[in-house]
């Protein structure tokens, strides 16, 4: 690949890839393990003629990058466990509104401050329900650098496609690891640009009317068409409606948008898997444990594989059911408690081969340490 | 070499993380390899137990700490005692003599250096300390070149100060000049 | 452009109570822009909730109604993207001083070129008559049925003491005034804050026995007085109305503008 050769950490990785994606707009404020993020942006974006703002605090980081996106900006805002739990009710507010955006949540330990410097993946649930009410949210992850920009560019595409925010579910270990990266000259990642509206100014424009291809084509704040946002359920023209049959589209709409794309957003890799009697499903940085593990397994000839999901959430049940339909043992591998195991649970056709190898006290899981789980859960002893 | 693992441990001001960070920066953008850096630390900003784990390989690596380091350089007597049984047996051991006092030998090279004591002699600023650190590891083990470490330190660091941070990486070179591996 | 340019007909009539204040507080600002002439598609109008967010929806500008206390939050989003917009922020007392408060005193900080009105009945109303942070000792609400202990903050002086370039307060009595202020804000570049007194006879005025909108609205005649004048020294207890605050500082997104200049050199 041609391009330029850098080494840098997981957090400047996604910098890396956000700019590269186009964008011009972020709000945050400052919380470990994400601050580089924000640091490093508060750099990048003047220098290209961005803004960075650091705001009061991450509800208000939340609401400025919606307002920004509105206007016509790429936006992105970055935090950690505390920071992401303020910012669920304006992440609500950009479900509802259709409000393009990324929001980086580098994990650390929780609940609460828990531990700050420690890499986790405890909020995967959080980050599927952390606002309330029914909805669908898009939640993509790496575990190397080159990943990370790659995703990171891949949610910019998506959240434009589809008028959604999409979180970037990294953590502490991605975040602060240092590694290469190669970012690739301009032009060879493909970008998804925002789909504005052919409609003349003067002509009544419907904000929130699907096209035929269920995409709302937007209109920047400023211009020519005037109309209303609200978090409310709205009309077609964007005003408050109670009315049930608007209400009853618009949830369907909202959901359905990213269920029905499932097969399109879901992005993941798979490393042995066609042969593989023991599956590991892993990913974020989780994931080069156990890559680590599979490729010393299958030196001294073992049958196992690994299916590293880079998109969480929609929930690819069928591609889970399909990769695992032949494995003897599926070992779900996070550090949390079992947040992505009990999807898995559900998806696969024999639940009762699904274990769960994780680590949660803050230390990250060693290749040793799946070694160590995957022989108890066989029971042939550590 | 086909793999080499390191540990940078020390205390937060040191400026561990930052010489961990320089080679293996070094390693990925003036010699071709792959690497990686990592470090885990306390909430102090100095002070505290700092420590940075470094890969540096000509093959991709994907677990990216360090258990059993080839590599284990100690700048505090915490540090030390903290870490020193986790050198991997044949490895190397490096410590400082101004700040370590060695209690029991391990199954490794282990070398007390002078690294305070000819800085603060020879330059007479300690903030150049990590660098000279770093000539003693390269010295000894050849992962990369000087003039790698010199090129990265060339787009972080003032031209000023260039000059003394060369003398600090050869004075950490010229320390181990008798020890360096084939 | 006629005054009924500026409203979108056909989500009237309003939500609002007969005799509520906020009605008036959308006449004035109508009138206001119809004086200055602004183009529609150059104000972006930014509310929070409650009764006074609901102002957003009448008016045919760009409007953003967002999510309690969060208004300013948005709108700086909105003016850091593109500064050459006209940002107007009404809020309630509680949106934008109690929930609100922190945003509040930042943007008033940062010195971020919005108006922003608070429209204080000192209640909670479209929740039903709580109290809120502008309500007073001493008075009554639903959550403070017996009597409410929490002293007001005075907007003035937050606003004053936050940093905003602008501030006034008046009342739905002085109508032309308010007019007046909201276009003296508008032209100014930096943060505005003009307070209006105004009524709530449904819940604050029942529930405190002040009587019928229109006794409400003739006790801001009669407990207010221009700022700085002889009345104030001989009855202290009357509230002061008029421009508090005008002075000139470097504006927040112009400020930015040498952010990016300097950033550039450095490339």
């Amino acid at each position: 690949m041609n391009g330029t050769l850098k080494f840098v950490q997981g957090n400047e990785a996604c910098v890396e890839g956000a700019l590269y994606a186009g964008l011009k707009f972020f709000a945050g404020y400052p919380i470990t393990p994400s601050t580089e993020i924000a640091e490093s942006l508060a750099y990048r974006l003047p220098q290209i003629g961005g803004k960075f703002i650091q705001m009061e605090d991450e509800i208000g980081s939340m609401c400025a990058i919606i307002g920004a996106s509105l206007t016509g900006s790429k936006v992105m805002t970055a935090t950690s466990g505390p920071g992401f739990s303020l910012m669920q009710e304006a992440l609500g507010y950009a479900i509802m509104a259709e409000i393009p955006c990324v929001i980086a949540n580098v994990q650390r330990g929780g609940p609460s401050t828990g531990l700050a410097t420690r890499g986790a993946q405890g909020d995967v649930m959080q980050s599927r329900w952390g606002t309330h009410g029914d909805h669908a949210i898009v939640v993509m992850t790496a575990s190397n650098n080159q990943d990370v920009f790659n995703i990171t560019i891949e949610a910019f595409n998506v959240a434009e496609t589809y008028r959604t925010p999409v979180i970037l579910l990294f953590d502490e270990v991605m975040g602060h690891t240092r590694e290469r990266l190669i970012v690739p000259e301009k032009d060879e990642i493909p970008l998804v640009e925002r789909l504005r509206t052919s409609v003349k100014g003067g002509v009544d424009y419907h904000p929130y009317l699907p096209r035929e291809d269920g995409r709302l084509p937007m209109s920047d704040f400023g211009g020519v068409h005037r109309y209303n946002v609200t978090g409310l359920y709205h009309d077609m023209w964007g005003f408050p409606s109670e009315n049930p049959a608007v209400v009853d589209g618009l949830i369907h709409h909202l959901t359905d948008k990213i269920r029905n794309n499932v097969h399109t957003i879901t992005q993941y890799k798979e490393y042995f898997i066609e042969d593989a009697r023991t599956i590991l499903i892993s990913y974020g940085s989780t994931a080069r444990s156990a890559l680590h593990h599979v490729l010393n397994r299958r030196k001294r000839g073992e049958y196992i594989g690994l299916l590293e999901l880079q998109t969480l959430w929609p929930f690819h049940g069928d591609l889970i059911r399909e990769k695992c339909k032949n494995a003897e043992l599926v070992v779900v591998t996070e550090m949390n408690l079992g947040q992505l195991y009990r999807q898995v649970k559900i998806a696969v056709d024999h639940p009762e081969r699904v274990f769960l190898a994780n680590r949660v006290d803050g230390v990250f899981i060693t290749p040793t340490d799946i070694k160590n789980m995957l022989r108890l859960i066989q029971g042939r002893g550590v | 070499m086909e793999r080499c693992r390191l540990v940078f441990s020390g205390s937060g001001g040191q400026g561990v993380i930052t010489a961990a960070v320089i080679l293996a920066e070094a390693a990925v953008l003036h010699e071709g390899l792959i690497a990686t850096q990592s470090q885990s630390y306390g909430p102090e900003a100095r002070g505290g137990a700092t420590r940075s784990d470094v890969i540096i390989s000509e093959s991709d690596i994907y677990f990216p700490k360090v258990t059993q380091p080839n590599v284990l350089v100690c700048l505090t007597q915490e540090a030390y005692n903290k870490f020193y049984t986790i050198t991997r047996p044949g490895g190397i051991l490096i410590v400082d003599n101004h700040y370590v006092t060695t209690s029991r030998k391990v199954d490794a090279m282990q070398r007390e250096l002078p690294i305070y004591e000819r800085v603060m002699t020879e330059i007479g600023k300690p903030i150049v300390l990590n660098i000279c650190m770093l000539g003693a590891v390269i010295g000894i083990t050849r992962l990369v070149k000087p003039e790698s470490i010199m090129k990265t330190l060339q787009s972080r660091i003032n031209p000023d100060f260039f000059e003394i941070n060369q003398k600090a990486l050869d004075i950490g070179m010229d320390m181990v000049k008798d020890y360096a591996m084939p | 452009m006629a005054i009924k340019d500026y409203i979108r007909e056909r989500f009237f009539p309003h939500i609002w109570c007969p005799g509520c204040g906020h009605g008036m507080v959308l006449n004035a600002l109508l009138r206001a822009f119809e004086d200055l002439a602004i183009s529609k598609n150059e104000i972006v109008m930014v509310s929070g909730i409650g009764c006074s967010a609901r102002i957003s929806g009448y008016v045919d500008v760009h409007t953003l109604h967002t999510i309690h206390g969060r208004a300013l939050a948005f709108a700086t989003g909105v003016k850091m993207s593109r500064p050459e917009l006209n940002l107007i922020v009404p809020m309630g007392d509680g949106d934008a001083l109690a929930i609100g408060g922190n945003h509040f005193i930042h943007a008033a900080r940062r010195n971020i070129d919005i108006t922003a009105i608070v429209m204080n009945n000192r209640i909670y109303g479209m929740t039903g008559g709580q109290y809120s942070p502008l309500s007073g000792y001493g008075t009554l609400a639903t959550t403070a049925p017996f009597i409410n202990i929490d002293h007001a903050f005075d907007v003035v002086e937050l606003a004053k003491a936050a940093g905003a370039t602008f501030v006034a307060r008046t009342t739905t009595y002085h109508v032309k005034q308010m007019s007046e202020l909201f276009k003296e804000a508008i032209l100014r570049e930096g943060f505005s804050v003009i307070e209006v007194l105004t009524q709530c006879p449904t819940y604050f005025g029942r529930k405190n026995k002040a009587g019928s909108a229109v006794d409400m609205v003739k006790s801001f005649k009669d407990n207010t007085t221009p700022v700085g004048s002889k009345a104030k020294l001989e009855s202290p207890g009357l509230i002061e109305r008029g421009i508090f605050v005008q002075k000139d500082l470097p504006e927040y997104t112009r400020e930015y503008d040498k952010v990016i200049e300097r950033a550039m050199k450095k490339r």
